[in-house]
């Protein structure tokens, strides 16, 4: 993992001393609620319906032991015991006092982390693959080339006052576990035939009210100049995006206003220029990086094997493990989504044992994913029963990943001001509804947003359900088709909405569609892509 | 009728507008008729309230009941952590914002 | 025009107020200019030896074309003063300054405990820009 030196946290406390001294400001009445309002949002705090509300940031969703406590230790000290973990790999606290706020940061930097960018239209926290460093199909750790973005995008001078919030996802394997085509910009890092490694951009995707998949408009930028490309791509963005309209101020409208082949042509040429301002990092940095990202101290020679014979724990095993590079390990996700409850939330407590099982089991390391829940990427197998038998006593050891009760939800209109509509109800009452069934139905990405911005990243789901507000009563339509994945696409809206109950009830009638038609071993996404939205419109409107 | 609600600046806590002071609870809101923006105004530069605003609300034989459900869930909490709310004795709490 | 309240520049501030871009492409003596968010730096580039003054206004504060503005200047070499106008802020300075801003003219004089602070606060930075201040890589592998 990375540690940062003495640079890396003089920045973060000085963040902290900066963030108290606005925030004295404000309360003291020398800076208006307007000007204070981006501050505090490049910091993460926003005004929620209920209180402010903190976004920490998880650099590329990864995390150690003694940080995952602090984030427990903060919901017990500063909040109401609990915190939501979100689609960028973030936390956030819901019930945070202004004026401890500062206090907040500083118990962060105390271990290496921090809020910044965590808001606001600048360049937020880079997000990536939650089985980075323990893939087997990965080309090379993306984390090391996420932290180098991290740090230049970390205030910086020229972007961060930016059309519109930026946000970027880094990958280094064919199977996309980031979404990175749904990014402002979405880095692949690959190997050419040469062996080189380099970096395929993809810019202007999106969620939001206008959703975009990005298209690639480099394949192969060369490593050494990665840094300088993203800062061609910026520059092009924050002199032409729009900002006469907020909602057309998104990298993707440009991208799509222009044309791909425009847009790449002046990032070409700007990036040439950029070139001889001598602006990126030498490789050195790269690999002083990359060594804090070197394996941990696996075992050699482990065994494969894996005592099944507890059908719970098997089962548990066959839907939230993934293979290991490394023989003789495994890859666990802890579920945050127990069936009724609310996903992504986790206690104090559940942090704190995770932190724990983290030292214990997974070479004190963890990492959120971008589906809400978290991972232990390193998992001895002869240690397996183990853990998940502590996970399951504390009610962490649900076995639904990617299945139906694996809902990605947004915090809707219980918490967020922006929301048009409930989201967690519904998300609630799907997982009562069809858990029982979720092993028949097998991978179903359900997501849910509680208004157009997607947090919940309704598009993206086999089944998406966004919330709407008809005449001051939540309203729910219903999507079908879309993926995140590689195959990347976009839901179709099935037609009319439904209200809270309908929603459930279309969910469940979808499903036995695609239970009534699937051949083979097909998902519910590959049946839809089949046979099309007919029989499914049938069922839910004939 | 028209109240005013915002959030506490310091705590970020919801507050009323009760004719006097912010109050926590919605049942305390008072009719400001046409006096919103002229109390707006004054609490806002007081420093006393943040981003507060004028919604529409009706008093019936339960109390203060703002127009919109946004602001009925704030006058409680969040629906799905009843322990939470402003009553948290009470289960049936939440059906009061739909 | 707003007084200039921070410089930090030897040389004798100019007087005249800048002309607009378009005025100035037929004004052929004129050396100060005055950019706006939606102008393009770019069309000063054969200009740069004989302006004096270059001003970019900031309408408002969270319009950030400016920056990109001041740095495409610096780094096409223009040595003349730089000076941000309008919705300029405390909290902006840093960034303004790291873009090659060297004068200061805000529409509200800012309080002068919080600018020296804003100016100064951060010790090291990750980014090299054309201000001449050495990016933290190159101090960890100097």
């Amino acid at each position: 993992m990375y540690k940062y030196d003495t640079y890396d946290q003089a920045m973060v406390d000085t963040r902290v001393e900066e963030f108290r001294d606005q925030v004295r400001r404000r309360l003291e009445g020398h800076i208006t609620e307007d000007q204070f309002k981006p501050l505090r949002l490049m910091n993460g705090l926003y005004l929620q319906l209920h209180a402010y509300m903190l976004r920490v940031a998880i650099p590329y969703g990864t995390l150690s032991g003694a940080q995952m406590r602090m984030l427990g230790d903060i919901a017990d000290k500063y909040d109401r015991g609990y915190g939501h973990f979100t689609t960028r790999q973030n936390i956030q606290y819901n019930w945070i006092k202004l004026e401890e706020a500062a206090d907040i940061l500083a118990d962060l930097a105390s271990v290496e982390m921090h809020a910044i960018q965590t808001s606001g239209n600048c360049i937020r926290n880079t997000s990536s693959d939650q089985y980075a460093g323990a893939a087997a199909d990965e080309v090379v750790d993306p984390r090391p080339y996420a932290e180098l973005i991290r740090q230049w995008s970390t205030f910086h001078p020229e972007f961060s006052f930016l059309p519109r919030k930026f946000k970027m996802a880094v990958i280094a394997s064919d199977i996309d576990r980031a979404a990175i085509k749904l990014h402002d910009i979405g880095v692949q890092i690959v190997r050419n035939d040469a062996g080189e490694i380099g970096a395929a951009f993809y810019v202007g995707g999106g969620m939001g009210r206008t959703p975009m998949i990005a298209p690639c408009i480099n394949p192969f930028v060369p490593i050494d100049q990665f840094i300088t490309y993203a800062e061609a791509c910026l520059r092009v963005y924050n002199r032409h995006g729009r900002r006469d309209n907020k909602y057309k101020a998104r990298i993707k409208i440009l991208v799509h206003e222009l044309g791909k082949e425009e847009y790449t042509r002046q990032v070409e040429a700007e990036f040439a220029h950029l070139l001889t301002q001598n602006i990126e990092p030498p490789l050195a940095e790269l690999e002083r990086i990359k060594a804090m990202f070197a394996d941990p101290a696996f075992e050699a020679g482990l065994s494969d094997e894996l005592d099944r014979s507890d059908p719970d724990f098997a089962l548990w095993v066959d839907n939230n493990c993934v293979a290991h590079k490394q023989p003789g390990y495994i890859a666990a996700t802890i579920s945050l989504k127990p069936v009724g409850g609310i996903p992504g939330d986790a206690t104090g407590e559940q942090m704190r044992l995770m932190a724990d099982l983290a030292a214990r089991y997974s070479f004190d390391e963890l990492r959120v994913t971008h589906a809400q829940n978290i991972v232990l990427p390193h998992v001895k197998k002869a240690d397996l029963y183990a853990l998940w038998q502590a996970l399951d006593a504390n009610g962490l050891g649900t076995a639904n990943l990617d299945l139906v009760g694996d809902i990605i939800a947004c915090p809707g209109l219980d918490y967020c001001s922006l929301a048009n509509a409930r989201s967690i109800p519904v998300a609630q009452k799907i997982s009562q509804r069809l858990s029982a069934k979720s092993q028949e139905i097998g991978e179903l990405k359900l997501k849910i947003s509680g208004c157009i911005n997607a947090c919940g990243h309704h598009h993206a789901g086999h089944i998406g359900i966004l919330g709407v507000d008809r005449k001051g009563v939540e309203n729910y339509q219903l999507l079908l088709g879309g993926s995140e994945a590689a195959d990347t696409s976009l839901g179709t809206i099935t037609g009319p909405g439904f209200d809270e109950d309908g929603i459930v009830d279309a969910v469940e009638k979808a499903t036995q569609v695609y239970l009534a038609n699937r051949s083979d071993n097909e998902r519910f996404l590959d049946t839809y892509r089949r046979i099309g939205m007919a029989p499914f419109k049938e069922a839910l409107y004939g | 009728m028209k109240i005013l609600t915002g959030n506490d600046l310091k705590t970020g806590a919801v507050t009323w507008w009760d004719g006097v002071q912010w109050s926590l609870h919605v049942e305390d809101a008072v009719d400001v008729g046409d006096h919103a923006d002229t109390i707006l105004v004054r609490e806002l530069a007081a420093r006393r309230v943040n981003a507060a605003y004028a919604i529409d609300a009706v008093k019936d034989e339960s109390g203060v009941r703002p127009g919109h459900i946004k602001e009925r869930i704030r006058a409680l909490g969040p629906t799905v952590r009843p322990d939470l709310t402003l009553k948290p004795a009470d289960p049936t709490a939440g059906d009061w914002v739909i | 025009m707003a007084e200039v309240q921070f410089r930090f520049r030897d040389d004798e501030p100019v007087a005249d107020p800048g002309v607009t871009v378009d005025a100035f492409g037929e004004q052929t003596n004129a050396a100060a200019v005055r950019l706006e968010p939606g102008d393009d730096a770019r069309d000063l580039i054969p200009h740069l030896d004989r302006l004096q003054l270059i001003e970019v206004n900031f309408p408002v504060f969270g319009d950030g074309r400016g920056y990109s503005a001041a740095r495409i200047l610096r780094e096409a070499g223009y040595q003349g003063e730089l000076r941000a106008v309008g919705d300029v802020l405390v909290d902006q300075l840093t960034f303004l300054r790291r873009c090659g801003f060297d004068v200061f003219a805000p529409e509200v004089p800012l309080d002068p405990v919080d600018a020296e602070n804003a100016f100064s606060r951060y010790a090291e930075v990750y980014q090299p820009t054309t201000d001449g201040r050495a990016a933290i890589w190159s101090k960890r592998h100097g």
